[in-house]
């Protein structure tokens, strides 16, 4: 019941948002809805100890075997609840920004949203491809209509890029669904069928799945789309797509390939691994050397990303649990951080650090909050990233699938070291130093926009000092996952 | 009669309905050629119908008739469309005073 | 309540509450009341420590557990403390010490604005905070998080000055270069939960802990920590950052990187010397290192003119013969030279802070001289830090640095031979600084002689205490030879087992104690002759390199950095641009092309589709015929 009601209140809320009167109307009734959405979302932790509570079953397209099954597990309640709870305050966040038609922004927002949901809860193949379109085509319309000057062609091949694999990905599931024996889509016949097929099949459906989520992820070489279009979107949807949408595909390279092809994933873990730590290394240095603040988080986020594909593939629990923890909490730190990028954009007109600079002397209270989330973004102790890293550079060094665990963990560490170069410099050149002619006459936060980030400083903090809730939250879906990938398991039988 | 023989009387009737409509740039002789092959086909299912009619052996079988049924679909199907084709050219040729299909590439632009 | 050590929780809790008051209130409150709530919870933490201390030392010693801080699967990290000697010993160091400088930072940042003399006391209470949870941590996840609270707390501290640009790079450099070492610190933690299972100190170091490491692993393990150690206790070869460091206010200087945070590398591996007695190698390693850096840091500490230049060298220096001590395997010298140091090097950054007060913030030494009769109480607090840092009898220094020499011998006279001289080094640069800043004629403006005034009371209130550690610091540790009965070293017994007794007859000791007196007293006299009437002049040759620190951050900045740049740049410009991006380009570019070029093919003339047609038919028939066969 909560799963239905936490899609259909977006998705509902979205369709009536486009036949809203007036603007500030649509405005208010997002806000409403995603307010709604959190509170049942909570509502449900509240009976999260009855399964049946929290799961959906409908026929969909019975001659198929496709069937409308939502489920909040472990995981994709934390990953709804990162959704349900970002999503309010990515909207009071942007409160203030004019869009024209706005109402048709807004819906479009709700609709991605519910899309992303979706993709979140659902326990069905053929649904699954569905939100996972339903999600993409939204976040399309918004960057292609309220995006910056070069968002056409850069909408263009984000869409196509991500199209790309999605028919991939597709192609991989129907041939997964032709190997079901009573041809259904349901999520643990594909468990069963993928596991029983040959080697070779395994070998290549794992490509065509893997390259979907990767585009989406992003894991080197697959990235270039992201930082074009986290810097031409408005600000609203860099939030929606970098602290939520990117977590579709780690959520598909968990749920949907690991299990599913567990020895193909065995087999190629070092060559994915070695991508996505090249990509930690290199999107590391790249961000070193980026003057707009947007195109910095953007490489930052890939860093982050290519982290969390490491320890998937490691497949261990702690790396397995870390992934999880730290999908949420990253999705906090990114959006806390845009957060920051949108006041200053406001403020200035301007996200490149070259023009901006001494911010801390008339504006501390953001640049308080801007040293939390970086450090947050660093993953300082007893901010909520460390716990997240802390699990997944744990798993990864005592991973027993792969033969370089220790290079792997070493090279990835690097990220540690060059992501603090590049957070502080970022900090450096925009908040510390003298002020500039830009900057004399900056001004504050006013108390509203302190409510919002000082709310997110303390999910930073309270997650990090007392994560225990979530590791336990989180504890039953990756012992779940693990026993389905793992590979000696398999062998022995 | 042995197939043989329709089949490469069709096959012949094709073949020059085919050259035909490739070669020539009169649009009634392509019309014609057009003609010309469909019915090298409906000859083909008419012989083929009665092949299998023959090869089923008993006398009250309906074997190979859809052939049959077929070729009174394409006759009147290429009825319809002399009489639509022949008032395009008709309409043509009131306009451009010709019925050269190479005057006819305006489609393209 | 079972046992006074539970209150633990309120040593770190203290500051903590100072940190949160000073901080959200720094608009609000008073600069008395900042101050007092800042030293206040210093103060209270001390006198916590002192209840805890005297509990440890009538052998109650416990390992408190709070809270299950991360639980997953087989591996627990529980929210602990553990109390004990060791870490009741740096409780009392950096509360104690901690509560000195917060005493004087009331009066030496006086001149700041109320917001940023909140915010100053803010951050000086979240480090004292994150060293507390360094040292009291009962297993290695609760010291880690520690240790980078400090290494926070110290990039914000250096950077204070905020509106400085290169107080904030040398800032980052700090935070840097301790997150390279703490990456090899996170590894070696990561190995230990692999192969233990456990990251509690108790387990660990425990039979069963130490029977599930191979020889291998055990070296690995603490050559990581070790590399952890350097990059916080400022080592070769991370140690570049804290020269740079002394771009934070004074006191700052005192507190972190000279009597705490740098010393948390020499606390961690004296924590774990029983992992670190089982691989000599490393220790051997350690050792050389530690000697390495004391030599080099004494000797680039004779050339400097920075008054606070000098005293980050010889932090580096002194922190070096701690290394030295760990390595040689006197675990408990190093403990004893930590605390001796951190009194005597807190007292004299404590004390140029009060020259650079008077001075007008003015930190170049060849423009001062002659201060002694204007600041009587700096001046002879100085002397003493300076005797006592140069280990002339019978202060602390003498005994603290006496133990790590001799160990030294014991191991090897080379080694000896090496520390002996950096020992003698570091009397002469440290009476070189001396002479030229206290004796002679004054060289600076005239404004500024007229300003010159001894510090207020809140400021040499704190230089007399720890004066006074300075010279009674080391009775606590006076060998036996000397009629003492090494009593620190017995009280850390429990934790740091007590070698086997060194095989060096009482005569030997006698006569190296002696020879390093005599000499060190040599050095003094020598640095009086050569710059009781400091003259300015220009440095050539050796004295150059010297002048300019060997050239080791050109060395890092040629060999690291300026590549690192070069090759981000390029990525940036050129691989992520041209080759990655356009790839992916390149395919939809193919597509575009490939359409233009076959649109020919689409003319628009009903002749060339029939042909093409036909064509295409009897290639199917004629492929198919072949195929067929």
């Amino acid at each position: 019941m909560i799963a239905l009601l936490l899609l259909l209140i977006p998705l509902l809320g979205g369709f009536v948002t486009f036949f809203l009167k007036s603007d500030n109307a649509a405005r208010s009734w997002s806000l409403l809805t995603a307010i709604a959405t959190l509170l049942v979302a909570f509502l449900g932790l509240a009976v999260y100890n009855k399964p049946e509570c929290l799961s959906f079953h409908a026929d969909w397209i019975q001659p198929l075997g496709a069937s409308f099954a939502l489920k909040l597990d472990g995981l994709g309640y934390t990953l709804s609840l990162l959704a349900t709870l970002a999503l309010p305050l990515i909207l009071a966040a942007t409160w203030h920004r004019q869009y024209a038609n706005a109402k048709n922004f807004f819906g479009w927002m709700l609709l991605g949203v519910a899309g992303m949901l979706g993709v979140f809860m659902a326990m069905d193949a053929l649904l699954f491809y569905f939100f996972w379109e339903l999600a993409l085509i939204p976040m399309y319309f918004i960057c292609s209509q309220w995006g910056g000057e070069k968002r056409i062609p850069v909408t263009f091949k984000f869409f196509i890029y991500t199209f790309f694999g999605s028919i991939l990905m597709l192609v991989a599931l129907i041939y997964i669904y032709f190997q079901t024996p009573n041809h259904s889509f349901a999520i643990e016949d594909f468990y069963k069928a993928g596991q029983a097929l040959s080697y070779n099949d395994q070998m290549w459906l794992f490509w065509l799945l893997f390259i979907a989520f990767a585009v989406k992820m992003p894991i080197f070489p697959f990235h270039t789309w992201q930082p074009d279009t986290y810097e031409q979107s408005p600000t609203a949807a860099t939030m929606l797509l970098s602290g939520i949408m990117v977590k579709m595909g780690v959520l598909g390279l968990l749920r949907w390939v690991l299990p599913i092809v567990p020895q193909a994933a065995y087999s190629w873990g070092d060559l994915t691994s070695s991508m996505a730590v090249i990509g930690i290394i290199y999107a590391s240095l790249i961000a070193m050397r980026q003057d707009d603040m947007k195109r910095l988080i953007a490489y930052s986020s890939i860093a982050h990303i290519g982290l969390m594909a490491i320890a998937i593939f490691s497949e261990t629990q702690s790396s397995f649990q870390g992934v999880m923890v730290q999908m949420f909490n990253h999705g906090i730190n990114i959006v806390a951080l845009w957060m920051v990028v949108e006041i200053i954009e406001r403020q200035f007109g301007t996200r490149k650090m070259s023009e901006l600079g001494g911010l801390a002397q008339k504006a501390p209270a953001l640049a308080i909050f801007f040293v939390l989330f970086a450090f947050a973004n660093i993953a300082l102790p007893l901010t909520n990233a460390f716990v997240g890293e802390f699990l997944m550079f744990n798993g990864i060094l005592n991973s027993a699938v792969t033969k370089y665990n220790v290079v792997f963990a070493v090279l990835a560490g690097l990220g540690i070291i060059l992501g603090a170069v590049y957070t502080l410099r970022m900090t450096r050149k925009v908040f510390f130093g003298p002020a500039n002619a830009l900057t004399q006459n900056a001004v504050d936060i006013k108390w509203n926009e302190k409510i919002i980030l000082g709310f997110i400083a303390v999910v930073i903090i309270v997650m990090g000092v007392y994560p225990q809730p979530i590791l336990d939250f989180t504890q039953a879906i990756s012992d779940e996952l693990l026993k389905q990938a793992d590979i000696l398991h398999l062998l022995k039988k | 009669m042995p197939i043989n023989y329709y089949i490469f009387l069709s096959l012949a009737l094709f073949a020059i309905g085919m050259i035909g409509v490739l070669t020539r740039r009169n649009a009634i002789i392509i019309f014609m050629c057009v003609e010309l092959m469909l019915n090298a086909v409906n000859l083909l299912l008419v012989a083929f119908s009665k092949m299998h009619y023959l090869s089923a052996g008993s006398p009250f079988s309906t074997a190979g008739t859809d052939g049959q049924l077929f070729v009174f679909f394409i006759m009147v199907v290429a009825a319809a469309e002399v009489s639509v084709g022949l008032a395009i050219i008709v309409m043509m040729y009131r306009n451009i005073h010709s019925v050269d299909v190479n005057f006819l590439n305006r489609l393209k632009h | 309540m079972k046992n006074v050590l539970q209150l633990a929780y309120l040593i770190p809790l203290f500051p903590l509450l100072g940190f949160l008051i000073n901080g959200l209130g720094r608009n609000k409150l008073s600069k008395g009341v900042i101050g007092t709530i800042g030293s206040g919870a210093i103060l209270a933490s001390f006198i916590v420590s002192l209840i805890l201390f005297f509990q440890v030392k009538g052998g109650n010693t416990e390992v408190v557990n709070y809270f299950n801080f991360i639980s997953v699967g087989n591996l627990s990290i529980p929210f602990a403390f553990q109390i004990d000697q060791l870490s009741s010993i740096f409780l009392l160091i950096i509360t104690g010490v901690g509560f000195l400088i917060h005493v004087y930072s009331t009066s030496y940042m006086h001149d700041e604005k109320p917001e940023h003399f909140a915010r100053y006391f803010a951050y000086l209470n979240l480090f004292v905070f994150s060293m507390l949870l360094l040292v009291m941590g009962a297993n290695f996840v609760i010291m880690f998080i520690g240790w980078e609270g400090v290494g926070l707390c110290s990039y914000l501290l250096i950077g204070f000055w905020f509106k400085k640009p290169e107080y904030n790079k040398a800032a980052s450099k700090a935070f840097i270069m301790n997150r390279i070492g703490d990456l090899a610190f996170l590894i070696a933690l990561f190995w230990l939960i692999g192969k233990v299972g456990s990251v509690s100190f108790t387990e660990v170091f425990s039979a069963e802990g130490l029977a599930k490491l191979s020889t291998t692993d055990i070296t690995v393990i603490t050559l990581l920590l070790f590399v952890g150690a350097t990059g916080k206790s400022a080592q070769i070869p991370l140690y570049t950052w804290l020269p740079d460091a002394m771009a934070g206010p004074t006191p700052v200087s005192a507190l972190i990187h000279a009597a705490t945070m740098v010393t948390a590398g020499i606390y961690m591996i004296a924590r774990s010397n029983v992992l670190y007695s089982l691989a000599p190698d490393v220790l051997n390693i350690i050792a050389w290192v530690g000697l390495a850096t004391a030599l080099l840091a004494a000797s680039i500490a004779l050339k400097q003119n920075d008054i606070k230049k000098v005293l980050a060298y010889s932090t580096v220096s002194q922190l070096g013969f701690m290394f030295l001590a760990l390595g040689t395997g006197a675990y408990g010298a190093a403990v004893f030279h930590v605390m001796t140091h951190a009194f005597f090097k807190a007292l004299m950054f404590l004390g140029s802070g009060s020259v650079i007060h008077a001075m007008g913030g003015e930190q170049d030494i060849r423009k001062m001289g002659g201060l002694s009769k204007k600041m009587p109480v700096t001046f002879w607090t100085f002397v003493i830090g300076c005797v006592a840092i140069a280990g002339i009898p019978p202060l602390s220094g003498f005994f603290s640095k006496d133990a790590i020499l001799l160990s030294a011998y014991a191991k090897s006279p080379v080694m000896y031979g090496i520390a002996l001289f950096a020992a003698l080094l570091t009397a002469f640069y440290m009476f070189r600084l001396l002479f030229i800043t206290f004796t002679g004629k004054f060289r600076g403006t005239h404004e500024q002689e007229h300003h010159l005034h001894e510090s207020p009371k809140a400021m040499t209130l704190p230089l007399i205490v720890l004066a006074i550690l300075s010279v009674i610091g080391g009775f606590v540790g006076v060998p036996a030879v000397l009629g003492g009965s090494d009593e620190l070293i017995h009280f850390l017994s429990p934790v740091i087992a007590i070698a086997e007794g060194h095989h060096i007859s009482h005569t030997t000791e006698y006569i190296l104690m002696g020879l390093s007196t005599v000499l060190v007293l040599g050095m003094v006299l020598g640095a009086w002759v050569i710059y009781k009437n400091y003259k300015e002049k220009e440095n050539t040759g050796f004295a150059k390199v010297l002048e300019n620190k060997w050239y080791v951050d050109e060395l890092y900045d040629t060999i690291i950095v300026k590549p690192l740049k070069v090759l981000a740049d390029f990525l940036n410009n050129i691989f992520d641009k041209k080759v990655v991006d356009g790839l992916v380009n390149g395919v939809g570019r193919l597509v575009n092309y490939g359409g233009r070029q076959f649109r020919w093919i689409q003319s628009g003339q009903v002749g060339s589709y029939v042909l093409l047609m036909v064509v295409s038919i009897l290639l199917i028939f004629v492929v198919q015929f072949f195929l067929r066969k």
